[in-house]
């Protein structure tokens, strides 16, 4: 069974070797990249029965003892979140495909593809590593492919984008690697497990200082309110589907790595309150800056800013269900944003435009567009019977929880922030479905751009994932109760720790 | 014993400093350098956190004395390949800028600029023109600094005679 653990991971490395071989045959890579990516996926499911049958499974690579050796540990948290990333990247995989993405011409070699599958590699790394050192080079792994594929077909704009992304990622990652060596030189290990015994003797001002440099990487890297600055920048001038990616998981991973690293090391009554105050502000700036702008790619983009507070508001609480709440938003949120992007790829194929000033008609012209638009949107707002809302149910239940004032305050921001959220959502929808075609956006383009095949296959891969969206709501029973488990072990790391110091070779 | 260290953290000190500073530069070939001092101050932190120098390596035999703790040392390895990869690909995405740009120098964000300069947004519905397009108005505001126009072209004067790859640049650059 333990070998099930790195296979995820192993798998896709291995499909991106071989799209880089098969890179001038257009064909193979169709198939061979799909096909790696249902494989891990598998791989992956077969991970989460795994664990839902015997707990945490920690794997010895290369066979040394714990602290020593590289290991990799699967727990509830990291299992579930590995099926659904994985999922969500195979669908926009196959949009990709739809697309006729990575085709062997000059202006963009099929270097998509390995990229891609690296990409996908590097994300599920993340979810498994089982120490500090391995987690910086999972996201280095995720980042190197996410500059590749940020920078892909340049253009003037894409490169300034890409440049900026670039280095602010970059700096985050020296950060990364500088609070590294001050953990090591503090505690004496990186690995994940023995640090959660090691910190308990270290002086509270460690603690606290480490807990808040890594609040900072992950913050920088989660586009955490004062430090989002780069991600609306930088995500729109991307080809859509590749922020599609960049939009559900690069994020989201850090924000898996905030939880894991911050349910370790904090010394929690003190700095939850910045964390909190952090969460409301990142909601606000998100929200407000979803309204003000006029392109359909950074209106989401911003939304996706908003809505990383709500993560981080769940994980600042430091309660079971505040944490449950964390986890049941980030699977929501994984699949709705990605759903969205996928949604404005259509709309662009449809009109060739992103403007809101020029958009319109879009109900009049695909009913289809407008439905596949209109169900994620009201799930990002969170209206009642979607995903977004029973996310949302749960951190408003444990923010009135908690017997604090500030944490009623951020429950109010959090409403208000949804209000905001929907606002955004209807703007686009009166502007850009409802409104007739306003006169100077001119004739939309003959829909020649794709084959009809290939729009029909986009179509149903978009129409996979709303679907998607809507079963997270249906399965919300199960769901739910899997989080607060893999919350509960993450307020109480003894069965995680036992594991690793256990685990045996794979 | 402190001795040694103690310059070691002095220096890490100064690379990350300098490095900061330099990130906050406009030209990317700056940005460059300043993201190589970073690294090279995060990998002599790194290998601070191993302890103090002067204890023998770790080679398999015994030794009386502790010897050197070897985890810092792989770490160090690792991040320094990690580094070299992506000082390369940042080489070659500030060539690109400088073919596609004509310039090496970072620009502002058209839309955040916008927003910024609080440029009344024409409302859709109010049926205003489209005309205020704002990449115009950038442009104009581009060719309005002569000061930073100025400086780029004395850089290049400065670099372009004399070394055949910065010529070549040049060119690329004006073309």
């Amino acid at each position: 069974m333990n070998v099930l653990v790195p296979l995820p991971f192993v798998l896709l490395l291995l499909g991106a070797a071989l799209t880089m071989i098969s890179r001038r045959r257009a064909t193979w890579l169709r198939v061979l990249a799909p096909l790696a990516v249902a494989a891990s996926l598998a791989a992956a499911c077969g991970l989460m029965a795994a664990v839902s049958r015997d707990g945490v499974i920690a794997v010895q690579m290369g066979g040394w003892a714990a602290p020593l050796g590289i290991t990799l540990v699967a727990d509830r948290l990291s299992a579930l979140l590995l099926v659904v990333s994985i999922g969500v990247l195979l669908a926009i995989m196959l949009h990709a495909v739809a697309e006729g993405a990575g085709g062997t011409s000059e202006t963009e070699p099929g270097v998509f593809y390995p990229a891609y599958l690296t990409l996908t590699a590097g994300v599920a790394l993340i979810f498994l590593a089982g120490d500090l050192f391995n987690l910086f080079v999972a996201f280095e792994i995720m980042l190197a492919s996410s500059y590749v594929l940020m920078t892909l077909t340049p253009t003037a704009e894409r490169i300034q984008a890409g440049m900026t992304y670039t280095v602010v990622s970059l700096m985050s990652s020296i950060l990364f690697l500088a609070s590294i060596g001050l953990t090591y030189a503090a505690a004496g290990t990186v690995n994940l497990a023995d640090l959660s015994e090691h910190v308990a003797n270290l002086p509270e001002g460690t603690r606290t200082a480490l807990g808040l440099l890594f609040l900072v990487v992950f913050g920088i890297k989660g586009a955490i309110a004062p430090m989002h600055l780069w991600l609306p920048d930088s995500y729109p001038a991307a080809l859509t589907r590749v922020t599609a990616v960049f939009a559900a998981l690069l994020t989201k991973a850090a924000i898996y790595a905030l939880i894991r690293v911050e349910t370790l090391i904090f010394p929690r009554e003190q700095v939850s309150w910045i964390m909190l105050v952090l969460a409301a502000a990142t909601m606000l700036v998100g929200t407000l800056g979803a309204l003000t702008h006029d392109d359909v790619h950074r209106v989401f983009s911003f939304i996706l800013v908003g809505h990383i507070g709500y993560m981080l508001f769940g994980l600042g609480l430091f309660s079971i269900a505040g944490l449950t709440g964390a986890i049941l938003y980030l699977v929501h949120h994984i699949v709705v944003q990605a759903a969205l992007f996928l949604v404005s790829d259509l709309m662009q194929g449809r009109t060739g435009e992103t403007s809101l000033r020029r958009l319109g008609g879009l109900a009049q012209m695909s009913s289809f567009i407008a439905v596949l638009f209109f169900i994620p949107a009201m799930s990002v707002s969170g209206m009642p019977p979607s995903s977004g809302f029973i996310a949302k149910l749960a951190l408003f239940q444990a923010g009135l929880g908690e017997d604090r004032v500030i944490a009623f305050v951020v429950t109010g921001v959090a409403v208000l922030a949804s209000l905001l959220t929907l606002m955004a959502m209807s703007r686009i929808w009166t502007l850009g479905f409802w409104r007739p075609r306003p006169e100077e956006a001119g004739e939309p383009p003959a829909a020649a751009s794709y084959t009809r095949a290939s729009t029909r296959l986009m179509g149903t891969v978009t129409a996979v994932l709303v679907v998607g969206g809507l079963l997270i709501a249906v399965f919300a029973g199960p769901l739910s109760s899997w989080s607060s488990m893999a919350a509960a072990d993450l307020l109480d790391p003894t069965a995680y720790r036992n594991a690793v110091t256990q685990g045996g070779a794979p | 014993m402190t001795g040694p260290a103690l310059v070691l953290v002095l220096a890490v000190a100064v690379l990350f400093a300098a490095g900061f500073n330099l990130l906050m530069e406009r030209s990317l070939i700056r940005i460059v350098i300043g993201f190589m001092l970073l690294g090279h101050g995060a990998n002599v932190l790194l290998l601070l956190a191993g302890g103090a120098a002067g204890s023998p390596p770790l080679l398999g035999g015994k030794s009386e004395r502790p010897m050197a703790d070897p985890l810092p040392q792989a770490m160090v390895l690792t991040a320094i390949v990690i580094t070299f990869g992506v000082t390369a690909f940042l080489l070659a995405l500030a060539f690109r800028s400088r073919i596609l740009l004509g310039e090496d120098e970072v620009r502002d964000d058209v839309e955040d600029r916008r927003v910024h300069t609080g440029q009344r947004r024409q409302e859709p519905w109010a049926g205003g023109d489209a005309e205020a397009d704002p990449l115009e108005e950038n442009t104009e505001q581009e060719s309005a600094e002569p000061g930073r126009t100025q400086q780029k072209t004395t850089g290049q004067a400065d670099t372009g005679p004399g070394d055949t790859g910065h010529g070549d640049g040049a060119k690329g650059g004006g073309a």
